[in-house]
């Protein structure tokens, strides 16, 4: 390509990068504003809605409720996902392409139509404001997540590698814990952080069957939105930022150590 | 005799492998029935009753669709939510379509600069998102600012269509690019290099060569920008205004405000045959000539 096309290409890019991660960065300044203000740029600095988030038990309670329904459906989703991916992985392709399709719906399903639904039948069944109806209900939306992160690692792992163990004298069951296992946990591991993300992050199905018992922090941040301007929000989208850069920066770390694939 | 030799060489493993998977594929039912019975019990059941009030409430009848498609309000409603989905989908294939190019043409330490530019907005709640693009759109907003600066009127953002489309293509901007990456990455670039040295204008390089085999690629992310647009929620409910409201916002009123089941679930319904009709006609189009692996 020529070098003028390619520096338009460059800046065009650059600018389509900081569309996407302006929204990320912006919430930051705003969590030290000093007064109750969304206004850009803040005013002062201050510290204090990173200590309303943590001392006002509203938010607190969110957090807690949220890493409560986060994680166990996280490994819920991840024992169902991958059950389900290695099932796919050995059926007929006609059975397992039909079945992939289905397993993946919830994925496209419209928000609002699955929420409506899903408290129709929490209504019936008293599950409003249950852990076990946001277990149910976020394993279901997390489950598409750990198959197609499953999938994709089995899909590279190489079959033979279980016939050598077996033809070595491995059981069935030896040779997935010795061979099959090592080999698509990184699949499994990044299922396993999809769904919690899926759960942790959900907000439609939440904002229907939420109740004063049980409150997830998408759900308080959105109240929190609608109600009035208050940077406490900015202060949890920061501390969510820093959280998952140094999650991931530790993943890229260990992954760059193992040397690439 | 080659023909034989080889013959009895493969049926003995074949023979093996096909007792092997025929002997697996009756436990693969069962690996694959709890995820099964999951989507029945939490996504089969409420759906299905949505579909069900949509007809039986208050009676028996397709009132609340003669209702629905009765009413200008909601055609209108509906119509701009396609309107939206579809502009959406424009921006993203605009601003990702040379981004995702770029992705497979620069080294792989930009590369995965360019990567983590389309998950960063992952990392950070949807929610959180959306505040950040009230506090960019807003009257008093960072964007406001920069035009103010540049010395242009303020425009207003906050609480119109142009802000909505603006906030959603940015959340749906990694579903276009990230498929569209995978097939681009197959693209052999040699064949554009083929193509100039036949004659060919850069143009006409990329017209006749490039864009033809990135359609896969295109028609996949396209159509679940698409779908996924359609069923938005949040973003236009703290974006937009009572005038770029958009068919989830009526759902959710009809059931939450109003308490009216029926013409909320025949909404959903209409909802729901759009995205499937939509996923449907579009799924012969995303298929690819040969298989890619598709990385995420």
């Amino acid at each position: 390509m020529k070098q003028p096309s390619r520096i338009l290409l460059g800046l065009f890019c650059l600018l389509v990068a900081v569309w996407l991660v302006a929204p990320t960065i912006v919430v930051v300044p705003m969590s030290f504003n000093d007064k109750k203000s969304l206004a850009f740029p803040p005013s002062g600095f201050s510290w204090q809605w990173y200590q309303n988030f943590f001392t006002n038990p509203e938010w607190s309670a969110s957090l807690v409720g949220s890493l409560k329904v986060a994680v166990v459906t996280a490994v819920f989703a991840t024992v169902i996902g991958t059950l389900a991916a290695f099932g796919l992985d050995r059926m007929k392709s006609r059975v397992s392409g039909v079945l992939r399709a289905l397993l993946i719906t919830p994925m496209v399903v419209p928000g609002v139509v699955l929420a409506v639904g899903i408290y129709a039948v929490y209504l019936d069944t008293q599950l409003v404001g249950t852990m076990t109806g946001f277990v149910l209900a976020h394993t279901m939306l997390a489950v598409p997540f750990v198959i197609i992160a499953v999938s994709a690692s089995l899909e590279v792992f190489d079959k033979r590698l279980e016939t050598a163990a077996a033809s070595l004298g491995a059981t069935r069951l030896t040779a997935f814990r010795t061979v099959t296992f090592p080999l698509i946990v990184p699949g499994i591991l990044s299922g396993l952080l999809f769904a919690f993300v899926t759960s942790f992050d959900e907000i439609i199905v939440a904002l229907f069957i939420t109740s004063p018992y049980l409150k997830t922090l998408p759900v308080q941040i959105f109240s929190s939105i609608t109600r009035d301007a208050d940077p406490t929000v900015a202060a949890v989208g920061t501390l969510l930022f820093i959280t998952t850069s140094l999650v991931i920066g530790a993943g890229l770390l260990i992954g760059s150590r193992q040397g690439k694939r | 005799m080659t023909a034989g030799a080889t013959d009895s060489r493969t049926a003995v493993p074949a023979v093996v492998a096909d007792d092997r998977r025929r002997w697996f594929r009756g436990q693969a039912f069962w690996l694959v029935a709890p995820a099964l019975l999951l989507l029945v019990v939490c996504l089969g059941l409420p759906l299905a009753i949505v579909t069900l009030r949509s007809f039986s409430e208050p009676q028996w009848g397709l009132q609340n669709y003669a209702w629905f498609f009765g009413a200008p309000v909601n055609l209108t409603v509906l119509q701009r939510t396609f309107a939206i989905s579809a502009w959406v989908t424009l921006v993203c294939l605009i601003a990702g379509y040379p981004y995702a190019y770029l992705m497979t043409a620069v080294g792989p330490k930009m590369r995965l600069i360019l990567i983590l530019c389309v998950l960063v907005p992952f990392w950070v709640s949807g929610v959180v998102r959306t505040l950040a693009w009230v506090i960019l759109l807003q009257d008093s907003g960072v964007i406001n600012s920069v035009i103010r600066a540049a010395g242009l009127g303020p425009v207003k953002l906050i609480r119109t269509q142009t802000g909505v489309v603006i906030g959603m293509a940015q959340v749906l901007l990694p579903f276009m690019i990230l498929p569209l990456y995978s097939v681009m990455k197959t693209i052999d670039l040699r064949l554009m290099q083929a193509a100039r040295s036949l004659g060919a204008s850069p143009a006409r390089a990329f017209a006749q060569v490039y864009l033809p085999l990135s359609l896969p690629g295109v028609y996949a992310g396209a159509i679940i920008v698409f779908i996924l647009a359609l069923g938005f929620y949040i973003t236009p409910a703290l974006l937009g205004g009572p005038r770029s409201t958009m068919l989830s916002t009526l759902i959710q009123n009809q059931v939450l405000s109003l308490l009216n089941w029926g013409r909320g679930g025949a909404m959903g319904v209409v909802l729901l045959i759009a995205t499937f009709v939509l996923l449907a006609l579009a799924a012969p189009l995303t298929r690819q000539p040969h298989k890619t692996g598709s990385r995420r």
